[in-house]
């Protein structure tokens, strides 16, 4: 007779340790009790963002640990010239015997931004999921209806160079100046938000870059690399390039985020993508284009923009800086608004090219500065001169 | 999308950078280093329209894994042991995700291959991933396990207690200093590389063991993205090692980031599993077993050595050391111990070790008993207030250690400790190496060349200076290690819930006496003081003993 051996595997243990199971000190505390929600109670999205980031201004006891050459470390709040209340406050000065407190919660009004997207890994990662699954099933759907074949030539070749000079735009912003963004902001809040918003424009660019690989196999002579001479010489392109490498090469991260969302998207990127492309292609045939740039619409004026004005609008209304915010904000705003209109006035014959034409140029430039004017209300700044008819 | 379309899309979205005209992009973060632009390959061809619908998946059987887990009354066959050490894994571990998340912009300007800058775009988002769901599965156990004290609080006190430091250097060493140093030697060559195998791998194989299923299903999902990092870094190494000019700074930072993060990780990791766990069969893997297997076989001898033919000089010295240090000079039992000594400047429970887990680490280390054994039965003996002082006060055969000033774990292995002057300060150094990366490593030269990009460690760096001359009772209050009692406290050397008694309180904290700072006694000593106590710290141990004359 044989005995089988008893493999070697850990053993179930009832353990009893479920909540609940005793009532002892701290038995119920079961909500995160460092930092105050900005609603009556905590949300999730709060939970897995706020202090991840530490603070060396509350809890972070021993200061940061590593500095760059200059010794600074950690995320110094002088990496804008904006401020919250509380900011010019010093670190607490440690050394023998002066134990670890630091300012109450929050110690300063940075900490005071929530994202109303409430992004985090979950949200994120489902709505983009969302996102280019939904176009990839609205180019498909096109492809087996030959929705193509109804396009003009003249429209093809508006696809091939001006719809696929966008891409650049999206992809420099993302890399170069969000993604670079979510390293300078003081809190966790300011550098996820950030975060999210590079992916949102650098999933944009590989969508319509990937659009253009479809259309090179789907539509006889699309010229799918036409896009490059486009971004590269074409003069009306030139504005919107400038002013994309310019914003990629602020080094205040607040300038940067404002002078993108802010003035660049409302006066540039919706007159480009609502205004021109959305208007001019149902006209030409085209009923696949206008979702494509729609999604990327969507993630700007229904998210990014959202948590921008999120955070400037506490920056204007603050309790200590809001003078000294607006001053600042009211600069570059009259420093970037002028370069924005240049822009999107060198983008006009852009409209003419089309066979059947969108509405007015100026029109459409109506209507974005109307926009913007909103947003800058919304902020309480000064609309700038540029908008003046 | 098929493996076809998707080299073809990933070739595609190469057409998407472009060379500035008009201005160039800012460039915050400076280095040393020197690159040639080369047409270094993404080797991962990731492709954001496969990359979010993958996530997505994995999301969906993360956060479906922890429903079943509820459902499933998981908590009833947990073990508290276990448990409570992720008290101090989970407060640490999303600081270092999202860390990572904010080192890639370091690279941008300094690593000219605009497809390397794709792949560091995605493990950017995927460390925002990791680090908000390493956050939620800590609310998780805050909701469900029955004691939620310390992971309600854990990033108050994460950020004061006196092993913070040592884990927050996981995390900080990856985002300030020299841009090439921070995130790629010592993040993804290093850290990730090597490291992420025994925190992302061997500890959830040991958090299943002790009825935990939530912590490999969160962590594995994690380490499946780690890969990708892994490729970054490579691709990124292999561009520096193309300057000779660099090997010289490659070597430097390779030295540092190996012995770092052997210090801190080893630290941390050794002890949650060698300490944290109740399964004792005879034939599961040691902490050692495990790192020799994962980081010395797999990463070492495997990833490493190979590199040598492209001229990487490797730390064969201080792998062969970390070794030693693990298997021969008990580093991670030393470190267990103190982080048990200390038990009320925590923010955990730490059960005490039983016959049954003095049996294992004797077939495992032999020779365990006779040097921790007598300590861990005198942690038994005090774990209830019965009239004594909290373990760290009353004498049980233990010098309470001097810090090391660079890694910050204490200088446990007494015969290592080394001492230098430093900008006015005397300092200690756990080992030679950490003294050669404070006095020679992290400087504005280093060998006779000017790096003027190289970081600066900062901070206070020792807890105990903080408080020095402070009664016990004010030091915890000061850290808010209290429980809703305003008097219990949420540190217990034991896993006692059921009788009030049984439970430490600040009032017995009371009667202990100061606490000191081994660091200002240090430099409050003669020079001739100085030299006997170091002669005299040098000869004690193992086991925190004191020297014996």
């Amino acid at each position: 007779m044989t005995t089988a051996t008893e493999r070697s595997v850990p053993k179930p243990v009832f353990t009893d340790a479920e909540a609940g199971a005793k009532e002892f000190p701290d038995s119920r505390a079961r909500r995160f009790n460092y930092f105050v929600p900005q609603k009556r109670k905590q949300t999730h999205y709060e939970d897995v963002t706020v202090e991840v980031q530490p603070d060396p201004r509350h809890y972070l006891a021993q200061g940061w640990l590593y500095g760059f050459s200059d010794g600074k470390g950690g995320y110094p709040l002088d990496w804008t010239v904006l401020k919250a209340w509380g900011s010019d406050r010093p670190e607490p000065e440690r050394g023998p015997g002066t134990g670890g407190q630091g300012y109450e919660w929050p110690a300063h009004g940075w900490h005071e931004f929530r994202d109303p997207n409430e992004e985090w890994e979950l949200s994120l990662y489902r709505y983009n999921a969302n996102v280019v699954r939904q176009l990839q099933a609205n180019v498909d759907a096109a492809k087996q209806a030959k929705a193509f074949a109804q396009w003009n030539p003249n429209w093809v070749r508006f696809v091939q160079q001006h719809v696929g000079a966008w891409m650049h735009v999206d992809h420099g912003l993302g890399l170069y100046l969000f993604a670079n963004a979510n390293r300078r902001g003081p809190t966790n809040m300011h550098n996820t938000a950030i975060a999210v918003n590079s992916m949102h424009l650098i999933r944009a660019a590989q969508d319509l870059a990937l659009y253009q690989l479809t259309l090179s196999e789907e539509v006889e002579g699309f010229d799918g690399t036409a896009h490059l001479e486009t971004w590269n010489s074409d003069p009306a392109w030139q504005g919107v390039r400038e002013m994309a490498e310019r914003l990629t090469a602020t080094g205040d991260w607040a300038e940067a985020v404002f002078a993108a969302n802010v003035v660049f998207q409302p006066l540039v990127g919706e007159l480009f993508r609502s205004q021109l492309v959305m208007q001019a292609a149902p006209r030409n045939g085209d009923f696949v284009t206008p979702t494509v740039v729609g999604a990327e619409e969507y993630d700007f004026s229904e998210r990014d923009l959202r948590y921008t004005r999120a955070i400037f609008e506490l920056l204007t209304n603050d309790r200590e800086f809001a003078e000294h915010n607006s001053r600042i904000l009211n600069t570059w705003l009259a420093d970037w608004t002028g370069q924005a209109i240049g822009a999107a006035r060198a983008m006009q014959p852009l409209w003419s090219q089309p066979d059947a034409k969108p509405a007015r140029f100026e029109d459409a430039l109506d209507r974005v500065k109307s926009r913007f004017a909103g947003v800058v209300e919304d902020l309480s700044l000064d609309l700038p001169k540029e908008l003046e008819r | 999308m098929s493996r076809q379309s998707v080299a073809k899309a990933h070739q595609k979205i190469q057409e998407l950078s472009w060379e500035p005209m008009y201005h160039q992009p800012v460039s915050h973060y400076g280095t040393d280093y020197t690159f040639r632009k080369a047409q270094k390959k993404d080797p991962l061809k990731q492709v954001l329209r496969s990359y979010f619908p993958m996530q997505e998946e994995k999301d969906h059987r993360v956060y479906g894994a922890s429903d079943g887990a509820i459902r499933g009354n998981m908590f009833r066959q947990v073990q508290e042991r276990w448990l409570e050490w992720q008290k101090l894994f989970l407060s640490i571990i999303p600081l270092p995700e999202i860390s990572a998340a904010r080192a890639m912009p370091l690279l941008f300007r300094n690593v000219p291959n605009p497809e390397l800058h794709n792949g560091q775009a995605i493990q950017m988002i995927d460390e925002v991933r990791h680090s908000t769901i390493q956050q939620n599965l800590k609310r998780l156990y805050m909701n469900n396990y029955i004691d939620p004290a310390g992971f309600n609080s854990s990033l108050r006190n994460f950020q004061n207690d006196y092993c913070g430091t040592i884990g927050r250097q996981f995390a900080e060493g990856f985002i300030t200093g020299d841009a090439i140093t921070a995130a790629s030697i010592y993040l993804t060559i290093v850290a990730e590389t090597a490291f992420t195998n025994t925190l992302f791998v061997a500890m959830p194989a040991e958090a299943a063991a002790n009825g935990d299923y939530l912590l490999p299903t969160v962590f594995h999902s994690v380490q499946s993205d780690e890969s990708r990092h892994i490729s970054n870094g490579y691709a990124t190494l292999l561009m520096a090692l193309a300057d000779e000019g660099n090997h010289q700074l490659l070597e430097r930072d390779l030295r540092y980031a190996w012995w770092n993060n052997h210090r801190v990780v080893d630290a941390a990791i050794g002890t949650f599993i060698e300490y944290g766990t109740k399964d004792r069969r005879k034939d599961r893997e040691s902490y050692a077993e495990m790192w020799r297997r994962w980081i010395y076989d797999d990463y070492y001898r495997s990833y490493l050595v190979p590199l040598e033919k492209y001229g990487l000089v490797i730390p064969h010295d201080l792998i062969e050391e970390s070794w030693n240090q693990i298997w021969h000079k008990g580093y991670v039992h030393e470190v267990a111990q103190f982080f048990a000594t200390g038990w009320l400047a925590n923010y955990w429970r730490i059960d005490p070790m039983t016959d049954k887990d003095f049996e294992w680490f004797e077939s495992k280390y032999p020779g365990w008993y006779d040097r921790y054994g007598k300590w861990w039965e005198n942690y038994n003996r005090l774990s209830t207030p019965n009239g004594h002082h909290p373990i760290v006060a009353e004498d049980v055969d233990y010098q309470y250690p001097h810090r090391c000033w660079t890694c910050m774990v204490p200088c446990l292995v007494r015969e290592d400790m080394v001492m230098a002057e430093v900008d006015g300060q005397w300092r200690t150094y756990c080992h030679e190496a950490c003294r050669w990366t404070d006095v020679e490593a992290f400087r504005p030269v280093y060998q006779g060349r000017q790096t003027p990009n190289m970081g600066q460690l900062i901070g206070a760096r020792e807890w105990e200076t903080l408080y020095h001359g402070w009664n016990w009772a004010d030091v915890v209050s000061d850290m808010g290690f209290v429980r809703d009692d305003g008097k219990t406290m949420v540190a217990q050397p034991h896993l006692n819930l059921d009788d009030p008694k049984k439970m430490w309180t600040l009032d017995h904290l009371r009667r202990m006496p100061n606490l000191q700072s081994p660091n200002v006694l240090l430099n409050q000593m003669t020079e001739e003081e100085r030299a006997a106590f170091h002669a005299n710290y040098i000869k004690g141990g193992p086991a925190g003993r004191p020297a014996r004359d």
